[in-house]
């Protein structure tokens, strides 16, 4: 027997974007396969890793916990969506590019969506709260000191500062 | 890998989540914030035949401060309770070391307790407090015209909640609708400590103990409550070894000693029982210290 299908609508980084669904569909599997947006990346599947972070509504969340039926109609920011205006790198992707904040990148999409957030209520974080922030996003292989760097930088840039 | 088939429902209402729980029986699961349900799903280590997704009913979803006892709907969500103005220290402490933000904000404070993980700390924190979770099923019985009208509940105490690892009393057909915190006596004071290897990961003992003072500053009594070291949410009497002094001549090692007597923790590949014994005996006592300064500044 054919599984049911579940009509699903997001607004994407601001496009409305919609496909028919399992409803056992992760919004991370969603997100990828469905809607070809490959930047959100997919690690271990049970909220650990944080590889596969998005913003709900504003507010990051495991994309690989969530089903995406689930979360119907809701805002959901990639990291695609982290961009600047003009089409290149975000503040958040231009500090990790400056503080060599990446290498294979694979973790990298987790990374640039819960800073981005972190930053939006703390703009201007010191050494111990940057590392705070970024506790639950793991990195096989740069390093977190170039992380946490990275994260100080991305809230110079964003106050303006070009330091 | 990915979760196996089940079937997808939404209900918009308690009723409605009740009359297909019912009828869903054995076979049927809630998901609320997921953050534990999914990861079981992932790993195809549970394979409901349908999920009763909670997350459209509204009505489930507050926070009532009142001043007898804070009363939680089965759709907050972990970061929602923590910044409520109006929740006591201890409720905000212990949710504050629940995972990582990202986890927090999707998990809900009813689903942890349901859950009833051994090493989480809403169910010790609602053991400590006395707590208990208000319990809702569809009163279906036969002859009834229309039995998805009615709504039997039941509260069952916090002791009588936890039944072992990942079991606590809910049935099948029954939906957790809300967890009740009452609040610490006047000349109360709370601490949450734990230790985990990393941030946000679940701890190895976590430890919550409540400090009551008479209006001479005297122990009048001290609780603890420990994560990590039994199946449920283990409560230790710690009045014994404190009360009737001063709280400034309180010697805090003696809670933690007793304590540490009291628990029966097991060999696990994250720490050896003894390791967990030396946690509750010096969390209790830290955490013993630091409740009585609050329950001092309380009055
Ligand atoms: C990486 C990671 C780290 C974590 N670390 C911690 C930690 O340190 N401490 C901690 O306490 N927790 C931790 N958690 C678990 C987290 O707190 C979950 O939010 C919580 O355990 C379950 O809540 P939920 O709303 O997500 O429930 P779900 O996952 O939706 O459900 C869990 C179970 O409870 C049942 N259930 C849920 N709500 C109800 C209801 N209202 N009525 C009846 N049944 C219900 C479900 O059917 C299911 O069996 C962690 C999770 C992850 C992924
Ligand atoms: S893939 Fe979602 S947290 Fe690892
Ligand atoms: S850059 Fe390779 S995992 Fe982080």
């Amino acid at each position: 027997m054919a599984e049911p299908m579940h009509e699903v609508a997001l607004t994407v980084n601001g496009v409305p974007r919609g496909a028919a669904v399992p409803a056992r569909r992760l919004l991370s599997d969603f997100l990828r396969h469905d809607l070809g947006l490959t930047g959100t990346h997919v690690g271990c599947e049970h909220g650990v890793c944080g590889a596969c972070t998005v913003l709900l509504d504003g507010e990051p969340v495991r994309s690989c916990l969530l089903f995406a039926v689930t979360v119907d109609g809701a805002e959901v920011t990639t990291v695609e969506g982290c961009r600047s205006a003009d089409g290149g790198l975000g503040p958040v992707q231009q500090a990790f590019q400056d503080c060599h904040g990446l290498q294979c990148g694979f973790c990298t999409p987790g990374f640039i969506t819960t800073v981005t957030a972190y930053l939006r209520e703390n703009p201007d974080p010191d050494q111990e709260q940057a590392r705070d922030a970024i506790g639950g996003n793991l990195c096989r292989c740069t390093g977190y000191q170039n992380i946490v760097a990275s994260v100080l930088r991305a809230a110079q840039l964003q106050r303006g500062g070009a330091g | 890998m990915k979760p196996p088939p089940f079937v997808y429902h939404r209900p918009a209402s308690v009723v409605a989540a009740l009359a297909t729980l019912a009828e869903a029986g054995e076979d049927g699961k809630v998901l609320a914030g997921g953050q534990s349900l999914v990861p079981l799903l992932n790993m195809r280590l549970t394979q409901p035949g349908h999920l009763v997704d909670i997350n459209r009913i509204r009505e489930l979803s507050y926070v009532d401060a009142g001043s007898d006892a804070v009363r939680v709907g089965a759709l907050t969500r972990h970061a929602e309770l923590a910044r409520h103005p109006g929740v006591p220290a201890l409720l905000r402490e212990a949710t504050g070391c629940v995972a990582h933000p990202a986890i927090r904000n999707r998990g809900t404070t009813v689903g942890s307790i349901v859950h009833a993980d051994p090493a989480a700390e809403l169910p010790a924190v609602l053991a400590l407090l006395r707590g208990s979770v208000t319990l809702a099923s569809a009163a279906a019985r036969p002859g009834r015209a229309r039995p998805d009208q009615e709504i039997v509940r039941r509260s069952v105490a916090a002791a009588d909640f936890f039944l072992g690892p990942l079991t606590s009393a809910v049935r099948p057909d029954e939906l957790a609708v809300e967890a009740v915190f009452p609040r610490p006596a006047p000349r109360s004071g709370t601490a949450w400590l734990e230790l985990s290897r990393r941030k946000g990961d679940f701890a190895l003992c976590g430890t919550g103990v409540l400090v009551t003072l008479d209006e001479d500053r005297r122990v009048t009594g001290a609780t603890g409550a420990y994560t990590g070291v039994g199946p449920v949410p283990v409560l230790v009497e710690l009045t014994e070894a404190v009360a009737g002094r001063p709280v400034d001549a309180v010697d805090w090692d003696r809670a933690g000693t007793l304590a540490a007597g009291a628990v029966a923790p097991e060999d696990d590949i994250h720490a050896t029982a003894a390791y967990r014994r030396q946690l509750v005996r010096v969390l209790s006592a830290r955490a013993g210290a630091a409740a009585a300064r609050m329950a001092v500044a309380d009055g």
